[in-house]
C-alpha cells in the first residue's frame, strides 16, 4: 500500500476531536473521493497526509515512512519529493510566471524535466499562457497551472482539496478530467476532498467522514 | 450615529494595536527630532535676543574708526562739542581657559542697561563711586562669579542674572586695564537726543564712520547659516517620520475599506466619514505631537551644551546651554505634527473620499497603486532636474538647499522603480527556484516596503553626504591646521614691553621668531582683520595658499601686495589680481588668497612694515617660535620660569592644535547625532513596515511550506530579502550621498560659511554604514522572521482552509 492510515486520532487545539480512530489505506493508481459534511475532518485528514500537520496518535504511513517519526525538515523534504497538492484557492505564487509555477515544485524536488513540464503544459492548454502572471489568468487556468505544478513532479501520492470549488460547471468538468487524465498516465495515488457526489462517483473508491469517523 | 460610527472606527486600531503603536512612534519621532532643533535653534535666537536686549545693541548708531581703536582724545573732542555719544571697549578676556567677553561702557554717559538698573534697584545697591572708582566693580552671571572669585587682582565682582552668559560688564576704565588697552576705545554709540547745532562728523572727526543701527551685523545674522543647517537636518529627520505614518496611514486606510464600505452601505455619508476621520487623525497627531515634543525637550536638552559650545567656539555668540521650555515652540510642534500627519495622510484620505459605495477593491489595490510605477519615477526625475534648474537659475544658500532637497525627495521617488529594475535583473538571472521566487517576491513586496526603503534611502545619503564632508572637513582641516600652525610654540606676553623682552631673550635660542601682531579694521563687507608678518621661509613652505600669482610672497614682503583668506575672497568675489582697499588711503593687490577654516570673519596679510604703518599701535605680545621639536617642551618650560608666565601664556603645537580639533568636533556633534538617529527611525521604519505586512505574509509563504521548505528555511529567506532589499537600498544611496557631500560642500558650505573644502573619499566608512544598515536590516527583520519560524502549522493550514 501506498498510504496507511492507521487509527488515526486528531483533537483541535480546544480539544474537540476532529479525526477518531481513523483507518483506511490507499495504494498506486488508486483514486479515493473523501466526502462529508463541513467540519466531517476530511481537510484535516489531507494535510495529515500532506504531513503539514502531525497526528495526536495513530500513524500515516506514506512508501514505508511513517510520517510520525520524521521532524520538520523530513516532513518538508516528503512534500518536496513525494506528494503534491491541489488547493481550491490554487495558492499559486504570483509573482511567478505560469511557467515558472508549473515547474516550481519539480526544480524545488530537483527533477525537472523540461519536456515533461512542455507535455504538461500542451495536456493543460496552457502553452500560450506561460507568461502571464497568476493574476492575468481566470480561475480555470489557474487550477490548470496548480495542477500542472503538482504532476510536474511526478509524485507518487497527489492530495486535492476541493480542487474545482471555486470554478465553474464547465471549468470544474475540464479541470477534473484533466486531473484525472494525467494522474493515470503516471501512475500517482489521487486521494481528493469533495463535497460533490458527482465528482466523488468517478473516482475508484469513495469514504464519507461524519463526526470524525468514517462513515 | 456620529457615536456609532466613531466606535466603528476606532475598532480598527483595538484590533491593530501594533499598527497604531507604529503611527504613534512614527508620528513622535518625526516630530521628536524636529522639535529638538527648533528647541536648539529657538533657545540660542531667544540668548542672542537677550543678549541684545540686555546690552542695548543694535539700538544706536555707532561711530567706528575704519583704521583701528578709536582715541580717547577724539571722544572727549566730541563731548565737549555737543555730541551726545558714548563710549565703548570691547574685547576677549581669558580666565582659566575659558574666553570670556569684557564689554566696558562709559557709566556716567551710557544709557542705563538692565543689569545696572537692576543693581541700583537691589536692597545693597552699589555706592556708584565704586563703580568708577579703582578697582572698580564688575558686573557678571551667578554662573561666572566663581570662576572670577578664584582669579587674583580682579575688581570685585556684582551678581546680576540680567546678563548675557560669559560676559564681564564694567566700566570703560576698569575694561582698559582688563584688555591692556590704555586711552582705547571700540567704537562710540550716538545718543538718541543730539543738541540742536552740533558741528558736522566730516569736520569734527572725519576718520570716523557712521554705522546705522539696522546696518550693525547682529549674532543672529552672522549665525543664521549654522541654524539653517541645523533646521535642513531636523527637517530630514521629519521626513523620515512621515514615511512611517504615510505607510501605516495607508495601509489602515486600505484595511478599513471594507468597513467603510459597508458604514456607507448602513447610510452613513461619505462627508461625515471624511470628517470623522479627519477628527480621528488629528487626536492622533496631537497625542504624537505632544510625546514627540517630550521626545525633543529631553533630546534638545542633551545637545544643547555641544551647540551651544561650538556656537560660543565659532561665532563667540553668547548661548545659555541649558534649554527652556517655551510656549510657542510647543505650538509649532504640535502644529508640525498635524500638518504632517495630514500631508502624510493627504493622499489616502482623498482616495477613499473617491471610493465608489460599490468599489471592491482591496488590499492589493491599495499596494499596486503604491508601487514604484514609472510616473512616480518620471516625477523623481523632475524634483531632481527642478532643483539643479532651481540652483543654476537663482544661486545662493535657499536655492541650494532647494537642490538638495530636489536631490533627496526625488531619488527616494526614482527608488522603488530603480530597485524593480535591479530585481527584475537578478531575477532574470537567477537559476534555482528558490533563487527565482527570492527575487519574484521582493519584487512583490516592493510597494508595500518602498515608503521604509525611501526613508532608508535618506537615511543612509544623508549619512554618506554629512559624514563625507564632515570627513572630508577635517583631513582639510588637519592638513590645514599642520599648515598654519607650524610653530612649535605659541607665547603670549603681558604687556608689549615683555613681548620685546621675551623676543630678546629667545633670540640666540630658536630657530625663528614669528611676531603675531594684527589689528581690527571696520571694512565695507564688515569687520576685516589686518595681519603683519616678518619674510621668513615658514611661511613661504607652509602657509595654505589655495589661490596666488607669481611672486607671492615677494611683492607681500616689499609692500605692494596683500593676501586675503578665502571667506573674504568669495564674498567679495576678490581674486589674485583685484585689489583690496584696506583704508580709504591704503590699496593693495591681492597676490594670494589662503584657506581659513572655522573663522566668520575677512583677514589679511600685509608685511610687518606694512601693518605698522596702518596701525603702529597694534599689540605686539603673541609670538609662534620654531624651534627643534624636541626641544619644545623644555624651552617652553624655561620660558614660564624665567618671565614667570602662567602656564596657559606658553602652548605648544600640538597643545593647541587639540583645542581646534575639539571646536571641530564639537561643531559636528549635533549633525552626527541627528544622522545615527535619522538611520535608527529608518531601521524603525523597515520594522514597521515588515510588521505591519506581516498579515499579508502568510498566504504568500504558505503554499511554498507546503511544496516543501521549512519554517526554519523560509524564515532565513524573510531575513536575506530584507537584507538584500536593504543592501541594494544602500548601494544605490551611495552614488546619491556622494551627490549630496558634492553639494553640501561645493555650493552649501561655500554660500553657509564662505570656504570650498576638497572632496575625499572614504570608502571604509561605507563599508562601516554598509554593515550598520544590513545589522539595522537584519534586527528590523528578526521579529517578523522569528515569529514565522515559531508559527504552528495550524496558522499556516488557515491559508488554505476553504472557509476562510
Amino acid at each position: 500500500m501506498l498510504v496507511i492510515f492507521d487509527k488515526v486520532q486528531k483533537s483541535y487545539p480546544g480539544g474537540r476531536p476532529v479525526l477518531r480512530d481513523v483507518s483506511l489505506s490507499l495504494d498506486r493508481g488508486q483514486t479515493l473521493a473523501l466526502t462529508g459534511e463541513s467540519g466531517s475532518g476530511k481537510s484535516t485528514l489531507l494535510n495529515l497526509a500532506a504531513a503539514l500537520d502531525t497526528v495526536d496518535s495513530g500513524e500515516i504511513t506514506l512508501d514505508g515512512v511513517a510520517l510520525s517519526q520524521l521532524d520538520d525538515p523530513g516532513r518538508a523534504a516528503l512534500r518536496r519529493t513525494s506528494l503534491s497538492l491541489v488547493f481550491q484557492q490554487f495558492n499559486l505564487i504570483p509573482s511567478l510566471t505560469a511557467g515558472q509555477n508549473l515547474s516550481f515544485h519539480a526544480r524545488l524536488a530537483g527533477c525537472h524535466d523540461p519536456d515533461w513540464c512542455a507535455h504538461l503544459a500542451q495536456r493543460l492548454g496552457l502553452s500560450d499562457l506561460l507568461d502571464r502572471y497568476p493574476e492575468n489568468l481566470s480561475g480555470g487556468q489557474q487550477q490548470r497551472v496548480a495542477i500542472g505544478r503538482s504532476m510536474a513532479a511526478r509524485p507518487k501520492l497527489l492530495l486535492a482539496d476541493e480542487p474545482t470549488g471555486n470554478l465553474d460547471e464547465t471549468a470544474s468538468a475540464t479541470v477534473l478530467d484533466l486531473m484525472l487524465a494525467l494522474v493515470a498516465d503516471t501512475g500517482a495515488a489521487l486521494l481528493l476532498v469533495t463535497h460533490s457526489h458527482e465528482i466523488a462517483a468517478r473516482l475508484d473508491r469513495r469514504v464519507r467522514l461524519s463526526g470524525g469517523l468514517i462513515a | 450615529m456620529t457615536l456609532t460610527v466613531i466606535q466603528a472606527l476606532a475598532s480598527h486600531w483595538r484590533a491593530h494595536r501594533l499598527q497604531l503603536a507604529t503611527l504613534l512612534i512614527g508620528l513622535t519621532l518625526a516630530t521628536g527630532l524636529w522639535s529638538a532643533v527648533q528647541a536648539i535653534n529657538a533657545e540660542a535666537r531667544a540668548s542672542y535676543s537677550r543678549a541684545a536686549d540686555q546690552l542695548a545693541l543694535g539700538r544706536f548708531d555707532e561711530l567706528h574708526n575704519p583704521a583701528g581703536p578709536i582715541r580717547l582724545s577724539r571722544y572727549v573732542e566730541l563731548r565737549r562739542a555737543g555730541w551726545q555719544v558714548a563710549a565703548v571697549l570691547e574685547g576677549p578676556f581669558r580666565v582659566q581657559g575659558r574666553t570670556l567677553r569684557v564689554l566696558g561702557v562709559d557709566m556716567v554717559a551710557y544709557p542705563a542697561l538692565p543689569a545696572v538698573t537692576q543693581m541700583e534697584q537691589s536692597g545693597t545697591p552699589p555706592d556708584p563711586a565704586d563703580m568708577l572708582t579703582a578697582p572698580g566693580r564688575l558686573l557678571t552671571t551667578p554662573v561666572l562669579e566663581p570662576l572670577l572669585a578664584g582669579q587674583t587682582g580682579l575688581p570685585p565682582s556684582l551678581i546680576s542674572d540680567a546678563l548675557p552668559p560669559d560676559l564681564i560688564l564694567t566700566d570703560i576704565g576698569v575694561a582698559e586695564t582688563l584688555l591692556k588697552k590704555p586711552g582705547e576705545i571700540s567704537h562710540l554709540i550716538i545718543l538718541p537726543d543730539q543738541p540742536g547745532s552740533i558741528p558736522p562728523l566730516s569736520t569734527i572727526a572725519p576718520e570716523l564712520e557712521r554705522v546705522p543701527a539696522q546696518e550693525q551685523l547682529d549674532t543672529a545674522q552672522l549665525t543664521d547659516s549654522f541654524h539653517l543647517n541645523l533646521s535642513a537636518f531636523g527637517l530630514l529627520s521629519f521626513a523620515v517620520g512621515l514615511f512611517i505614518v504615510h505607510g501605516t496611514v495607508g495601509l489602515a486606510f486600505a484595511q478599513r475599506r471594507g468597513m467603510i464600505r459597508t458604514l456607507r452601505a448602513l447610510g452613513v455619508s461619505m462627508r461625515r466619514l471624511v470628517w470623522l476621520i479627519m477628527a480621528e487623525l488629528s487626536v492622533l497627531a496631537i497625542v504624537g505631537g505632544i510625546l514627540g515634543l517630550v521626545l525633543g525637550f529631553f533630546l534638545a536638552g542633551a545637545l544643547l551644551p555641544d551647540v551651544a559650545a561650538s556656537l560660543r567656539g565659532l561665532y563667540g555668540a553668547p548661548v545659555s546651554g541649558q534649554i527652556s521650555l517655551q510656549p510657542q515652540w510647543a505650538l509649532s510642534g504640535l502644529a508640525m505634527a498635524l500638518g504632517g500627519t495630514f500631508l502624510a495622510s493627504g493622499h489616502a484620505l482623498y482616495r477613499l473620499s473617491r471610493m465608489p459605495i460599490l468599489s471592491g477593491a482591496g488590499l492589493q489595490a491599495w499596494r499596486s497603486a503604491a508601487s514604484g510605477s514609472w510616473v512616480v519615477a518620471l516625477a523623481g526625475v523632475a524634483a531632481i532636474a527642478g532643483g539643479i534648474l532651481g540652483l543654476l537659475l537663482f544661486g545662493g544658500l535657499v536655492a541650494g538647499f532647494v537642490m538638495v532637497a530636489g536631490l533627496l525627495v526625488g531619488s527616494a521617488l526614482v527608488l522603488p522603480y530603480a530597485l524593480s529594475r535591479v530585481l527584475i535583473l537578478f531575477q532574470r538571472s537567477a537559476k534555482g527556484p528558490i533563487a527565482q521566487w527570492v527575487w519574484a517576491d521582493m519584487r512583490a513586496q516592493l510597494p508595500g516596503l518602498s515608503l521604509a526603503l525611501m526613508a532608508l534611502l535618506l537615511a543612509l545619503a544623508a549619512n554618506i553626504g554629512v559624514g563625507t564632508m564632515v570627513s572630508s572637513f577635517r583631513l582639510t582641516f588637519t592638513g590645514w591646521l599642520d599648515q598654519r600652525l607650524t610653530s612649535e610654540l605659541y607665547v603670549t606676553a603681558a604687556t608689549d614691553q615683555q613681548g620685546q623682552d621675551i623676543a630678546e631673550w629667545l633670540n640666540p635660542h630658536v630657530d625663528a621668531i614669528l611676531p603675531i601682531r594684527s589689528v581690527e579694521l571696520a571694512h565695507s563687507s564688515g569687520p576685516l582683520f589686518l595681519y603683519g608678518i616678518i619674510d621668513d621661509q615658514t611661511y613661504r613652505e607652509k602657509w595654505p595658499l589655495i589661490s596666488s600669482s607669481e611672486r607671492v610672497w615677494d611683492r607681500v614682503h616689499d609692500g605692494t601686495a596683500v593676501l586675503i583668506n578665502e571667506q573674504l575672497a568669495r564674498r567679495e568675489n576678490l581674486w589674485p589680481g583685484d585689489t583690496l582697499a584696506i583704508t580709504p588711503t591704503d590699496t593693495l593687490t591681492i597676490a594670494g588668497v589662503y584657506s581659513d577654516y572655522g573663522n566668520p570673519t575677512g583677514q589679511a596679510i600685509v608685511s610687518m612694515a606694512q601693518l605698522d604703518q596702518i596701525a603702529p599701535n597694534a599689540e605686539a605680545r603673541r609670538f609662534g617660535i620654531r624651534v627643534a621639536p624636541d626641544r619644545a617642551t623644555d624651552l617652553a618650560q624655561a620660558l614660564r620660569n624665567q618671565f614667570d608666565l602662567p602656564r596657559r601664556a606658553v602652548v605648544q603645537q600640538a597643545a593647541m592644535k587639540a583645542q581646534s580639533m575639539q571646536v571641530f568636533e564639537k561643531t559636528f556633534v549635533v549633525t552626527s547625532a541627528l544622522n545615527i538617529l535619522t538611520l535608527g527611525v529608518a531601521g524603525f521604519a523597515i520594522l514597521t513596515s515588515l510588521l505591519t505586512l506581516w498579515t499579508q505574509r502568510l498566504p504568500q509563504i504558505a503554499p511554498i511550506w507546503a511544496l516543501g521548505l521549512t519554517r526554519a528555511e523560509l524564515a532565513r529567506l524573510e531575513l536575506l530579502r530584507s537584507v538584500l532589499l536593504a543592501a541594494l537600498t544602500a548601494l544605490l544611496a551611495l552614488p546619491l550621498g556622494l551627490a549630496l557631500a558634492w553639494a553640501l560642500l561645493t555650493v552649501i558650505n561655500v554660500e553657509a560659511f564662505g570656504w570650498r573644502l576638497p572632496m575625499y573619499l572614504f570608502p571604509v566608512d561605507w563599508v562601516y554604514l554598509l554593515g550598520l544598515t544590513l545589522l539595522a536590516a537584519t534586527v528590523a527583520a528578526a521579529l517578523p522572521a522569528a515569529r514565522l519560524l515559531r508559527l504552528p502549522p495550524a496558522d499556516l493550514l488557515k491559508v488554505f482552509a476553504n472557509e476562510r
